[in-house]
Order: structure tokens, then C-alpha cells, then sequence
């Protein structure tokens, strides 16, 4: 029983793997290029092998290491046999895809059982595992786009893309240039640092609170994306007035934050500071500024992703030839959909850096708060 | 001996109603009081009576709304805004993004000490509190008594003349107290500071005070004043002496007729 549970992936693996070779061929008939006996054999015996293997009593790292052979090789094979094909394969080849996958299932529930000593060996297991996630989503939408035909137009497979990015570094470059070193960053410091600077106006002048505080609530509220082409008019085509969008998004987030961060010094470490008769910024700087610093990074980690989708979205109303949003709106008119994946791909990436640059500082800051402590 | 020290805090007639949403509450009224230079008066009395307040007003934290008062000659407002006391929270709180001696350095920043000062400032408070080779950590890496003995040394690092401390040693255990007991005995005897103790501890009161304060609630008042007839140099042992026994029970006396008061 313990022996079904520990190996419930491989076992499940190699039967879809059985019953998948009594239904050969992989692909349909008709199929330009038929895959050869050969393959088939192959991928059988990985999965044989690698049952064999795992039902011993072997470390994790070991059973880890085969299981991920045994995926891996076979969906290589699986994908290979792909090319010529396209829209031809049969249901037997998507049992084979399921019976790797169920591998890679295995390889990374093993994983997570490691229990590494030194510290560089825990960081690489936490890449590796997340890394195995992703990669098995681009093998199975590459699988199912490529091997089920899937129109080019509603999903392009991973490949496609892959090579589209690949043989567009240049335009994808301007394009990042435009619309994430120009307008995003520029919003984005400027939105964050004037909102900063007004909820500090703020906090000294009760009746400027008052007055912004509840307006502010509500813009943060609205979906602000709707002034793109109204700043379209006021700053022109170029990132000018992008950086005007991204401006207005974060403005509000960061006001509303910051306000409500510096309200969450205790009263007591007021009085303290009360005790020492120490002058309004004083009190500002040591004490309520850095107890206010969790609420200023999740307005900043807000503002990163708000920031992408302003400066992407308000391209789409008018640009110069350049930029990630103009390349999406023009290439989808094209139907040239690899390019407008291709686009989402590179923002996805630079959202994730951003975020993460963001998120890295801010542990380093608010190390002291409960939430960080100890990690 | 005939001539009496210049006092420190004097109330006459304090009162302070506090108007809450459910009428007014008294928290203090009619407080006749005199602490004078190098006393150590404690504030003893159910929970509720007044004791934190009492204090808030000395240190300007609270307005009277009745009667006078004086610290140190002044207002409130003018002792506090010269930095005449040193205040001792019923919690630490100290702040958690500051390591412990950067926490002491706290009030040495604000009045603006050099930093040459400050680090000779902080190893000599740290050192007073027995926290010498903790100035790194953080507030949170410390147990709760260290958190405490670090906000003494906090309100120490700046040599105001008069102490506040509000039940400082409320949350500590019986032996840890004893000692920072003895301690605190020890530093004002040394450095003749003016005390004022918060406490719910009758032998933490007897042991350290020039003088026991008792007080009742509803309104909050002082029932009793009881001088100390304890010499000043106090070995723990003191406290099984007769005449040790004989000031506890005056003060049970005395807190016990507050009490009967409510029935
Ligand atoms: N800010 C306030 N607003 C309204 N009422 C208050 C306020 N602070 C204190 N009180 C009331 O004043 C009274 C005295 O409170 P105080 O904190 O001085 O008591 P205490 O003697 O220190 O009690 P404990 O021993 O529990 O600390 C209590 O009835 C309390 O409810
Ligand atoms: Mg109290």
C-alpha cells in the first residue's frame, strides 16, 4: 500500500502508456509523416524502466533524477515526432504526453520531499521546481496546439513564439525602450514620488486630508485607463503622454497608502516621542515614516503592475510607429498573433523582474516587520 | 536636615474628567500632592484608579482639567518641552526597525548629542541595565524583560533628573524583578533622581520607596500617604524584617479601605 502511494505516478504513467500502445499509431491515418516503431519502443522502455527503477527503496534525489530523465526524454520524442503532423496526432499520442507529464508529476513531488543542507542547494530547489511547473505548461500547450491542430490564429504554440522573439530582438527592443524605459519608468517615479509628497502635504494640513483623502479613495477605485486618449490630446502621440497615464494610475494608490501608513504608529511610541518633546519631523523621519514603510511598498507593488498596464493600454490610442501596446493593437489587425504573444511574453517577463526588484527591496527594509521576520 | 529640597511635582486640587461617550468619567480629582527632589514615591491602588493618569498629567501627555500643578517649577508643558523627565511605559515600545542601542540612541538624537556622545551614553545605560552586548540585536530577538530593562536604559541615556516609570517591571518574573529591583535602588542612590513608580506590588512598594502613595478609584484620589521609615541602604533581606512587615501592612490597610469604598 505505502509501495502504490509512494509510486502512484510512475505505476498510473506506465498503465497510460500500455494502453496507449495497444491503440497505436500515434497519429491519425493519413498522417504525412508516420512515426516509426522505433519511437514507439523507446518511449515504452523508458517507462518500464523508470517503474523499475522507482519501486526500489531509493533516495529521493535519485528517484527524482530518473523520474526526470524518463519525463523529459520521452516528451522530447513525443514533441519531435510533432513536426509534419500538425492537427494529425491520435488519442494515443496524448496518453503518451499524460504518461510523461504523470512523470514529471513524480519528479517534483520527490523534489519537494528533499530536504537540502546547504543553502544553495535549497535556493536551486526552489528555482527548480517552479521551473519544472513552467516548462511542462509550454510542453502541453505545445502538445495540444501542435498535436490537435489548434488554429494558429486563437493560440500559437510556445515554439512559434519562441522563434518569433528570437527573430524580433531588435523591434521587441524599441519597443521595450519606448514604452517600459520612457513611459513606465517615468510615470512610475513620478506618480510614486508625488504621491509621496502630497500625502505628506497631507498629513500636516488636516483640511488638504480631508478634502483628498475621500477623492482619492474613489479614483483608485475608477478604472483610470479611460483618460489614455483625452491625454493623448493634452501631451501628444509620444511616451509623454503615456508617462501622463501612468502618472494618474499610480498618483492615487500611492496617496491613499501612504496616508493610511503613516496613521499606524502606535500611541504609545507617539507619546514617546512626545516625551521627548521632539518637533513634527522629527517624529515624521524616526518614527512614523519607517512604521508607515509596509503600506509604501505595497503602493509601489501595486504601482508596478498598474504602471505596465497603463503605459500598454494607453498606446493603443495613438502612438508613434513604436512601442509594446502599438506593436499589439497593429499586429493583431495583421493577424499576426505570434507577434502580439510575443509582445505579452517580454511584458510578462519585464512585470515579473519589476515586481520582484520591488518585492526584493522592500525585505530588505521592512525586515523588522512581523510578517518578514525570521525568513 | 532642617533644610527641606526644592520640590519636584506639586499638585494641588488635580482633578481630570475624562468626557467619554458614555458621560464623564473621573479619573482623577482633589490630588494634594508634593514630591520633592531625591524622593522615590510610589503610586499603589486597584486597577483603574488613576495611577497612569496621574503620571500622564506630570509628563504632559494629559491636560487637568481641575486644580494645579507644577513640575519642576513649570507647567507641565515647559518641564516636558525641556526635557525634564524620563518616561518608562507600562509596555517597551520600543521601535522594531532599530537595533537596541540604536533604540537608546533615540532620545539622544532628537535633543541632539553628537555621536561620540551618544555611543558613550549608550554603553553606559546598556551596561546599567546588565544589557552590555545586546546593543545589535533587535528589540524582537530579546525576551520580554530585556525588552523592558532596554526601555529603562532608553529613558535613562538622557540624565533627566526626574524619573516616570509605569508598572516597568508589571510583566517580569519574581527573580528578574528582585533584581532590577535592587538595581533600580542601586542607580538612585547613585545619581539622586526624583522617582515616581507605578506598581500593583505591595513589597515592591515598601522595598523601594522614600514614600507609598495609595490610591482609590471612582473618582481616582490618594487615600493614604505613608512615609518610609526604611534606611536608605536596602539589602533584599530587608524584607523580612518587622519593620518591613509592619509598612506592607499599613499599606494592605490602606488599599483595603479604598476598596470597601466601592461596596
Ligand atoms: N483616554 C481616556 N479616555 C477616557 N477614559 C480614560 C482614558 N484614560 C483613562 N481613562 C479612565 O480613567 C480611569 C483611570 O485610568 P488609569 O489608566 O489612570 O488607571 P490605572 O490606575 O493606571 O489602572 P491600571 O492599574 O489598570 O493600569 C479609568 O477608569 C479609565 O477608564
Ligand atoms: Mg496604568
Amino acid at each position: 500500500m505505502r509501495r502504490l502511494k509512494r509510486n502512484w505516478q510512475p505505476l498510473l504513467a506506465s498503465t497510460l502508456t500500455a494502453i496507449s500502445a495497444a491503440w497505436l499509431p500515434l497519429t491519425l491515418p493519413g498522417a504525412p509523416v508516420p512515426i516509426q516503431g522505433m519511437t514507439i519502443a523507446l518511449l515504452l522502455l523508458a517507462a518500464a524502466l523508470n517503474v523499475i527503477l522507482t519501486l526500489e527503496d531509493r533516495g529521493h534525489a535519485v528517484r527524482a533524477g530518473v523520474l526526470f530523465i524518463g519525463a523529459h526524454i520521452s516528451a522530447g520524442m513525443l514533441l519531435s515526432g510533432l513536426d509534419g503532423n500538425e492537427g494529425q496526432m491520435s488519442a494515443s499520442f496524448f496518453l503518451m504526453i499524460a504518461a510523461s507529464w504523470l512523470l514529471a508529476w513524480g519528479t517534483v513531488s520527490e523534489l519537494a520531499q528533499i530536504e537540502p543542507r546547504s543553502s544553495a542547494a535549497r535556493s536551486f530547489l526552489r528555482l527548480l521546481i517552479p521551473a519544472i511547473f513552467g516548462v511542462w505548461i509550454l510542453i502541453i500547450w505545445e502538445a495540444i496546439t501542435r498535436g490537435a491542430g489548434i488554429p494558429f490564429i486563437l493560440l500559437p504554440p510556445p515554439s512559434a513564439i519562441g522563434a518569433r522573439i528570437a527573430g524580433s530582438v531588435a523591434t521587441l527592443w524599441a519597443d521595450v525602450q519606448q514604452t517600459i524605459f520612457k513611459a513606465v519608468l517615468f510615470g512610475y517615479v513620478v506618480g510614486c514620488a508625488s504621491g509621496f509628497a502630497v500625502a505628506i502635504l497631507a498629513d500636516r494640513f488636516a483640511f488638504l486630508r480631508r478634502g483628498l483623502i475621500p477623492i482619492g479613495n474613489m479614483v483608485s477605485a475608477l478604472p483610470i485607463i479611460g483618460v489614455a486618449p483625452i491625454m493623448v490630446m493634452w501631451f501628444g502621440f509620444d511616451w509623454q503622454s503615456k508617462a501622463a497615464v501612468v502618472i494618474i494610475m499610480t498618483f492615487f494608490p500611492m496617496l491613499v497608502n501612504t496616508v493610511a501608513g503613516l496613521a499606524t504608529a502606535g500611541s504609545m511610541e507617539r507619546d514617546l516621542m512626545r516625551s521627548y518633546a521632539s518637533d513634527y519631523w522629527q517624529t515624521l523621519i524616526k518614527l512614523r515614516l519607517p512604521a508607515a514603510m509596509p503600506f509604501i511598498f505595497n503602493a509601489l507593488k501595486i504601482n508596478s503592475t498598474l504602471a505596465l498596464i497603463g503605459a500598454i493600454v494607453a498606446e493603443f490610442f495613438g502612438t508613434p510607429i513604436v512601442g509594446m501596446g502599438f506593436r499589439i493593437s497593429t499586429e493583431i489587425g495583421r493577424m499576426n498573433v505570434d507577434m502580439v504573444w510575443a509582445e505579452i511574453a517580454v511584458a510578462a517577463l519585464i512585470g515579473s523582474v519589476f515586481y520582484g526588484v520591488v518585492a526584493l527591496v522592500e525585505r530588505a527594509t521592512t525586515f523588522w516587520h512581523p510578517s518578514n521576520r525570521g525568513g | 536636615m532642617s533644610v527641606t529640597p526644592p520640590s519636584v511635582v506639586s499638585a494641588r486640587k488635580l482633578g481630570l474628567t475624562f468626557q467619554t461617550g458614555d458621560g464623564p468619567v473621573h479619573a482623577l480629582s482633589n490630588v494634594d500632592l508634593e514630591v520633592r527632589k531625591g524622593d522615590f514615591v510610589s503610586f499603589i491602588g486597584p486597577s483603574g484608579c488613576g495611577k497612569t493618569t496621574f503620571l500622564r498629567v506630570i509628563a504632559d501627555l494629559e491636560k487637568n482639567t481641575d486644580g494645579e500643578i507644577t513640575v519642576n517649577g513649570m507647567t507641565p508643558e515647559e518641564a516636558r518641552k525641556s526635557r525634564s523627565y524620563g518616561y518608562v511605559f507600562q509596555a517597551p515600545a520600543l521601535y522594531p526597525w532599530r537595533t537596541i542601542e540604536k533604540n537608546v540612541a533615540l532620545p539622544l538624537e532628537i535633543m541632539g548629542h553628537s555621536a561620540a556622545e551618544r555611543a558613550k551614553r549608550i554603553e553606559r545605560t546598556l551596561d546599567l541595565v546588565n544589557l552590555s552586548g545586546f546593543g545589535k540585536k533587535y528589540p524582537w530577538q530579546l525576551s520580554g524583560g530585556m525588552q523592558q530593562r532596554a526601555s529603562i536604559a532608553r529613558a535613562l541615556a538622557f540624565d533627566a533628573d526626574l524619573l516616570l516609570m509605569d508598572e516597568p517591571f508589571g510583566a517580569l518574573d519574581e527573580i528578574v524583578r528582585d533584581h532590577l529591583n535592587a538595581q533600580l535602588l542601586k542607580l538612585w542612590a547613585r545619581t539622586e533622581k526624583t522617582i515616581c513608580f507605578v506598581t500593583h506590588s505591595i513589597p515592591e512598594a515598601v522595598y523601594l520607596s522614600t514614600r507609598i502613595v495609595v490610591m482609590s478609584p471612582r473618582p481616582g484620589r490618594v487615600t493614604d500617604v505613608i512615609e518610609s521609615t526604611l534606611p536608605k541602604e536596602r539589602p533584599l533581606e530587608i524584607r523580612e524584617t518587622p519593620e518591613f512587615l509592619e509598612i506592607a501592612h499599613r499599606v494592605r490597610e490602606g488599599l483595603r479601605a479604598g476598596h470597601s469604598y466601592e461596596e
